[in-house]
């Protein structure tokens, strides 16, 4: 450990939480990232104030996840949102996308925070806290070509992976198949709600054009317009939530499975890169006596360290996941019950007011 | 006490005054049942019978009075009181075919669910003709309840199918009548907007229901791919797979919430109907007011004739005038012939507007009477329509909510 490493963040729950604030208007800006640290000062050296704020924009967050990746790779990194987004179809610019896009950022660094091995990395810590990243862009493009690289030049074959990568992997597999069947299934609601959304506009005017023929009837007819439209804002706001909540958490767990096959293919190939050269050291052996070489005794440290990394980092990423999607799940049913809750509550709100105009007229009548 | 049955009631009914058949009976159109038989024309069809049950309401008769009647019957009955009563609001016959289906409901008569609802149609139309202070004394009427063989018979002799108006009558009336009675014509436009506002409404809410059953039918698959995700889980597996049968119950639930509504969609297409019928009150008062204008025209013109021929002062242009300049004057005899002649014209011409104003004046009397019993009738059963429709909204959110919550407490277990 040199001098100036700065010490990692304290894990024992005073972390300080990284908050993505609203980014202003127009082109490519830059998200301010409001670093706010919970509890004791002390623990936070090489932190000038107990919470500020820096500005980072798409490329910085994707600077980072390289530069995590690179330094941590036996360590599954939480995905980004979607870099490239066809020009034409999606609108970068408008309010949901950004929107959307932020929260999954703010997802992005919570997670780096939270986890006990990644927020101690410098990288992150330069991300939070260096004026100017820019100097460093050039560096990661070259060191991304470098790896990539490596990995296909590869082409270690493999002799038997552990049975609970296998399982690993096939689960991966299952899981982003279900994935992509909800993601279908949730657009395909989209569409319903859309067009019911369209005829019950329509049937809401029909009761409206009717008010005009008729005296006696007047309110009834007003009444049931009136709710009519309440429902159609109701569920406006129903598909809404589906496409910016629901959508995006959906689509991020499959670049999540994406990083994380990744990752078991990292792992396998080092598995194979330590068996190669065991096999050949020992041949070598066989032949002339010599001791077993450091270097493979490396790898078989390194191979070791990948596993119990991974299968930790599985274990939390299982742990997240399941909350993630009793929250996400739980939310979908929160708002479908909000959206009738609301309504019940128009047309109960009717028939109390036509109920009333009932027995008014009851009083009237005898008076 | 004797045992009454119905047919006394019917004579009762002539002393009683004021006080309609319903109250004194209860008919229920009980059940349908497909029978089937040669037809005019000796091929065999199949048609469907509905059971009518009567029973006297105050001496507690035992077993109903009871008669298997067809639509076309019914249909019969109908076309004698629009006939025999043209100054009446008569209701309607529910729907000959299905119309204004959504998707899923079958437009087939022979379809149970149809059927079932034509039942309570007609229940609903022998109801409310009898709960009508007119219409509940008519005696084919009565014979229709307690009659079953050889009343189409009494009603053919009745000879009503002679008096029916014709289509052209009344049609050329609409277009040449000088003088109707403001009421009615606004009356006749209210039921041109009744019907245009109902049949759109009904369409419209088709198209609803039709988009209504697909959004819930789609969460249906929710239930399958949470079932085959619970299968890799291990936790999670199991609340997976309970939310996956609350998500199936919720595609399901749809079925009954439609079926209901179907009732408001009948109730809405009674109105539809009957605004036919209010319109066709105030095209008799078309026609009662036309034939008026033109028997008073044809007395006039006559009147005129007479005088022309009696003074020899000829006012307006007239063929006969023409002649007598082209090829003489006419012998004395023969202008007395027609003088007497048109004299005996004009006495049976006076005659015939005497009637016809008594006609129209009796026509429109009781039409508004009756028109404005209608109006009332209308607003009370529409409000509670929509009423009822907004209690059916309610209990279709309630039942949503459940399914959520249920659903929900599934994610929590996860």
């Amino acid at each position: 450990m040199s001098v100036g490493t700065p010490r990692g963040l304290a894990s024992s729950g005073q972390k300080p939480i990284a908050e993505i604030l609203h980014p202003l208007s127009a082109a490519e800006e830059p998200l301010s990232v409001t670093v706010n640290l919970g509890g004791d000062k002390t623990t936070r050296v090489e932190f000038d104030l107990p919470e500020y704020c820096v500005w980072r924009r798409y490329q910085d967050f994707d600077w980072l996840r390289t530069k995590l990746e690179d330094s941590q790779p036996t360590h599954l990194i939480p995905p980004l949102p979607e870099k490239f987004v066809m020009k034409g179809v999606v609108d970068r610019f408008s309010e949901e996308f950004v929107e959307t896009r932020m929260k999954a950022l703010d997802k992005f660094l919570k997670r780096i925070a939270d986890h006990p091995v990644l927020s101690f990395n410098p990288h992150l810590n330069a991300f939070l806290t260096a004026k100017d990243l820019n100097k460093r862009q050039g560096l990661a493009l070259l060191t991304k070509v470098g790896e990539s690289v490596k990995y296909v030049a590869g082409g270690y074959k493999l002799r038997a992976r552990p049975a609970e990568f296998c399982a690993m992997g096939e689960y991966l597999d299952t899981f982003n198949q279900k994935l992509g069947t909800i993601d279908r299934i949730a657009q395909r609601i989209l569409k319903e709600q859309s067009e019911y959304l369209t005829e019950l506009r329509e049937y809401g005017t029909v009761y409206s054009s009717w008010v005009g023929l008729e005296d006696e009837l007047r309110r009834p007819l007003e009444g049931v317009a009136g709710c009519v439209t309440t429902c159609c804002g109701a569920l406006e706001d129903l598909g809404e939530n589906m496409s910016q909540d629901f959508l995006p958490v959906l689509r991020e767990y499959v670049l999540y499975v994406e990083s994380m096959k990744n990752v078991l293919r990292k792992r396998d190939q080092s598995q194979a890169e330590y068996e190669a050269r065991l096999e050949a050291a020992i041949l070598r052996k066989q032949e002339d006596r010599s001791p077993m070489p450091v270097e493979v005794e490396k790898c078989q440290d390194k191979v070791e360290c990948f596993n119990a990394d991974l299968k930790a980092d599985w274990e939390r990423w299982q742990s997240n996941k399941r909350q993630d999607f009793k929250q996400l799940l739980t939310g979908m049913a929160d708002k479908n019950i909000n959206h009738y809750e609301k309504c019940q509550a128009a047309w109960e709100s009717l028939i109390t007011l036509l109920q009333d105009k009932q027995t008014e007229d009851k009083t009237s009548e005898t008076n | 006490m004797t045992q009454m049955s119905c047919r006394d009631l019917f004579s009762e009914a002539m002393v009683e005054e004021g006080s309609t058949l319903v109250r004194r009976m209860e008919i229920c159109v009980a059940e349908a049942e497909k029978r089937s038989g040669k037809n005019a024309v000796n091929m065999q069809e199949t048609f469907t019978v509905y059971l009518i049950e009567t029973r006297a309401k105050r001496t507690k008769q035992n077993s109903p009075d009871s008669l298997w009647r067809r639509y076309s019957e019914f249909e019969l009955l109908r076309n004698y009181l629009l006939v025999t009563y043209p100054y009446i609001v008569v209701p309607p016959l529910p729907e000959k075919r299905a119309e204004f289906v959504w998707h899923k409901l079958s437009a087939d008569n022979m379809d149970p669910d149809f059927v079932e609802r034509r039942r309570i149609g007609l229940e609903n139309f022998l109801l409310r003709v009898a709960s009508h202070p007119v219409l509940s004394n008519d005696k084919i009427l009565h014979h229709f309840l307690t009659e079953e063989h050889g009343w189409k018979e009494v009603v053919y002799e009745t000879g009503f199918q002679a008096k029916a108006d014709s289509r052209i009558r009344a049609l050329s009336a609409t277009f040449r009548v000088r003088n109707p009675d403001k009421r009615f014509m606004e009356m006749k436009h209210y039921s041109d907007q009744l019907q245009s506002h109902t049949s759109q409404l009904l369409r419209a809410r088709a198209r609803v229901a039709d988009r209504l059953y697909g959004v819930y039918k789609v969460h249906g698959n929710y239930g399958r791919v949470f079932s085959e995700w619970s299968a890799i889980e291990k936790e999670m597996g199991d609340g997976l797979q309970s939310a996956g049968h609350h998500m199936d119950a919720y595609a399901a639930s749809i079925d009954d919430i439609l079926e209901e509504e179907e009732h408001y969609a009948d109730q809405l297409k009674e109105y539809l109907f009957y605004a036919e019928a209010l319109r066709a009150v105030c095209r008799k008062h078309e026609l009662t007011q036309f034939e008026l204008e033109m028997a008073s025209q044809d007395l006039i013109s006559k009147k005129q004739q007479h005088e022309e021929l009696a003074t020899g002062i000829v006012r307006t242009f007239s063929f006969k005038g023409m002649t007598n300049k082209l090829f003489g004057q006419e012998a004395p005899e023969q202008r007395e012939a027609r003088i007497k002649l048109l004299e005996e014209l004009i006495a049976e011409g006076e005659d015939t507007v005497k009637e016809k104003t008594v006609e129209c004046e009796e026509h429109v009397e009781r039409a508004w009477v009756d028109m404005q019993r209608f109006k009332e009738q209308k607003d009370k059963d529409l409000r509670e329509a929509l009423i009822n429709y907004a209690v059916m909204q309610i209990s279709m959110c309630k039942k949503g909510i459940q399914m959520w919550s249920n659903a929900k407490e599934c994610f929590l277990k996860m």
